[in-house]
């Protein structure tokens, strides 16, 4: 492995030469698409999409301190982040749990950003109680026949393939008979409809499966063993919270301090308005608090020093953060902070708006609080049901 | 940046449990409060302290310390704080000493600070005269040689022997400029103590200068060197207070694991078992934000001071939260004074009202911030 430093300055050269200025904007979703997608060929051929996967699946060969590296010298050239269900939660449950024909086929493709993947998991009847799940495989010779719904599937409707969660046996208790299983969107008896959300948004669909095919051979883990393969990927979704900003739909375009200076004003150097002041203060503070946190959580692990899991509180906090700070954009806002569309408002304020909006979703999707707080008081605090 | 323990501050973390199991249970506390003797704690184990190093822990070796940093006394503090310890560790080392150890005046270091290591010198530090925590707030002036004012809030003053009084030579209350710090005989001519009697079981004390007369050789620093010393004590509280904190949540963590209603653990319950969630996530934030301004303090980070309020405000927001849940979930056994729990309760309360609640560092975090 390469010296450490010789290695971020290797990082850094690329940077200077290959990322162009349109793109160091961070967590955006407005970059310019060209560029965007000659820059994602390009991570995706160094191995960068994927760097601490082994080279043989695509990934970028590189141990976790390489890793950190590399992800520190992006995040301070402010690159865009690549980052899709395919990276940070199907790859790493197929690395523990995919057969070696799994992994050759689909890991590749993610590395190198080129299929997309969404998650099949909540029914209209199963939210928080996912297990309860009803979305049928039958096995017909070497397929499996996929009848039932989805819903909140982000992405369905430009997805290549989905990961799925189906019910395998029918007799068994809720969390034995269920299966995870892969499939491609592109087939007959696969039907997506968008879903209209609180704040105008489409991002997620509802996906009907009438009859969808499935090869056996891409059952994921054990047969009917899903449940154990779920809950291991929930943790690769949980564990990426906690350090992005902005929730749900990325950052804003302003920071919020900006933002609020320019709704509220200064007087004397302090926001005009005390209560926001404060409210703006501890938002900030606990913005930092959540993120040395998630951080500790990693180092404690990593020294073996860790007592309690950290970890498990990233989601909620995370989720609870993410909403404040809308709360203060609004707020700071006043009757500005209730428009839809122009005219008459700022595109920033109808943005803080819609993410105000979208963002009521963060303490919802991947577990809401309630059940962040129920597996936080029996897993991490041990207080028996 | 450090947000995590070293090797040597988890051997200085177990060797302060073991001293403190075995010397220092929270009945010593109680017998402390109820005997109210002429100290408020106890001197032999402030002895041992020393003979610990701890009384030294920041001094230099030179004046028989060890040249360790604010993060490492942090760690004591904490285990402290879960034993609710009663000794002046904050108030007469980072509070008192500690402005002489940060001054530039030699003589006084030489002559000071190997008698704190030792534990033969309390140190107090004079300083607030309003009773909403600002740094700034001094009337007391310094003029013709000689003191005169009045000081509240002095922590652990009555046994002070040596006392570091802020005044001020210029300017008005709640100017930065004209302040100065000087060192003061507690017996002087001129200063009269009186102690105050803390819910808490801890000891302040109201200090009246009447024209003490100080020579210049007194003079420790301006408004620069009590930042640095109310930053660094400012840390120290959070983290003694996080102790408190800690120990706090995990009896109540217990007592909901065995308390019975309804022929049920009360644990079982949604309502409690959420509200336990939320504590400990509010105690691991202030965890981690007091470490990493413990370790901004000791890089001497150029955002050193917004690490501190961010570190005071969070941590003041999650003993608040887990002293008051804590008293809650005890039930009525909780507003007893013979249930610990309460004694708990009390010095939380103390230290997230001393120097500066959440509320004033917020407003601090944001001036710093630039809004």
């Amino acid at each position: 492995m390469a010296d450490l430093e010789a290695f971020k300055e290797e990082v850094r050269a690329v940077l200077a030469e290959r990322l162009p200025e349109e793109l160091r904007k961070g967590n955006r979703s407005d970059l310019p698409h060209d560029l965007l997608g000659k820059w994602i060929v390009e991570m995706g051929d160094r191995g960068w999409i994927t760097p601490d996967w082994p080279t043989e699946y695509g990934g970028g060969g590189l141990d976790r301190e390489h890793t950190a590296a590399l992800k520190a010298e992006l995040k301070k050239a402010k690159a865009p982040i690549v980052s899709s269900f395919g990276v940070s939660m199907l790859g790493p449950t197929l690395l523990e749990y995919g057969t070696e024909e799994q992994k050759k086929e689909f890991l590749p493709q993610i590395s190198k950003n080129t299929v997309r993947w969404c998650q099949g998991f909540s029914e209209p009847g199963s939210g928080s109680d996912l297990a309860s799940l009803q979305c049928r495989a039958e096995k017909e010779g070497d397929e499996y026949v996929i009848t039932g719904q989805k819903i909140w599937t982000t992405g369905a409707d430009r997805a290549d393939w989905i990961f799925c969660l189906v019910r395998t046996d029918f007799d068994a208790p809720k969390h034995e008979g269920i299966s995870f299983i892969l499939f491609p969107m592109h087939q007959e008896g696969v039907k997506v409809a968008p879903l209209t959300l609180i704040d105008g948004s489409a991002h997620f669909s509802q996906v009907f499966f009438d009859g969808a095919r499935a090869k056996v051979s891409n059952v994921v883990g054990p047969l009917n063993g899903g449940w154990t393969v779920a809950k291991r990927l929930l943790q690769h979704e949980r564990s990426t919270d906690g350090s992005s900003d902005g929730g749900i739909g990325g950052a804003a375009k302003e920071s919020i301090t900006d933002f609020v200076k320019r709704q509220v004003g200064l007087e004397n150097g302090e926001l005009a308005d005390p209560t926001i002041r404060e409210r703006l203060a501890a938002h900030e503070i606990d913005k930092r608090a959540l993120s040395l946190t998630m951080r500790r959580a990693v180092e404690e692990a990593r020294a073996g020093q860790r007592a309690r899991d950290i970890g498990s509180l990233g989601k909620f906090r995370w989720a609870n953060m993410v909403k404040n700070e809308q709360d203060i954009a609004v707020d700071s806002s006043g009757s500005q902070g209730l428009g839809w569309e122009g005219p008459g408002y700022e595109d920033a304020q109808i943005e803080r708006t819609k993410k105000w909006l979208i963002t009521r979703a963060d303490s919802i999707w991947g577990g809401t609080n309630e059940i962040q707080k129920n597996v936080i008081a029996k897993r991490v605090l041990g207080i028996p049901e | 940046m450090a947000v995590i323990l070293s090797e040597e501050q988890l051997m200085l973390r177990e060797s302060a449990q073991t001293f403190l199991a075995d010397q220092s249970p929270v009945t010593r506390m109680r017998e402390l409060r109820d005997a109210f003797d002429d100290t408020g704690y106890t001197p032999e184990i402030w002895k041992q302290m020393a003979d610990l190093g701890w009384l030294g822990i920041l001094l230099s070796e030179d004046h028989g310390g060890s040249d360790m940093g604010v993060a490492d006394l942090g760690v004591v503090l904490w285990e402290c704080g879960k034993v609710l310890a009663p000794e002046p560790l904050v108030s007469a080392l980072l509070l008192g000493a500690n402005a002489v150890r940060l001054s530039g005046n030699q003589t006084l270091q030489k002559d000071l600070l190997p008698a704190v290591a030792e534990g033969d010198r309390i140190v107090a530090l004079a300083l607030e005269e309003t009773a909403r925590f600002h740094p700034y707030n001094v009337a007391t002036t310094f003029s013709g040689g000689a003191i005169s004012g009045t000081k509240i809030h002095v922590l652990d003053g009555h046994v002070a022997d040596q006392i570091v009084v802020v005044a001020r030579t210029a300017g008005n209350a709640g100017d930065r400029e004209g302040l100065a710090l000087y060192l003061v005989d507690a017996d002087a001519k001129g200063v009269s103590i009186t102690r105050n009697r803390r819910m808490d079981g801890r000891n302040a004390a109201t200090v009246e200068f009447d024209g003490v007369e100080v020579g210049a050789d007194r003079l420790l620093g301006d408004a620069d060197l009590l930042d640095q010393v109310i930053d660094q004590a400012t840390v120290g509280l959070a983290s003694e207070m996080l102790g408190t904190a800690e120990e706090a949540f995990e009896r109540t963590l217990q007592y909901l694991k065995d308390r019975e209603q309804f022929g049920e653990k009360i644990g079982t319950f949604q309502a409690l078992r959420h509200r336990a969630a939320e504590m400990f996530s509010e105690l691991e934030f202030a965890r981690s934000i007091v470490r990493d301004a413990l370790s901004a303090l000791d890089e001497g980070r150029a955002d050193a001071a917004v690490c501190v309020s961010a570190a005071k405000a969070q941590a003041s927001k999650a003993s608040r939260l887990i002293g008051a849940e804590a008293v809650q979930m005890h039930g009525g056994t909780g507003m007893t004074d013979e249930e610990e729990i309460g004694l708990f309760f009390k010095r939380l309360k103390a230290a997230e009202l001393s120097l500066g609640d959440e509320t004033y560092h917020q407003r601090r975090f944001a001036t710093l911030q630039g809004y």
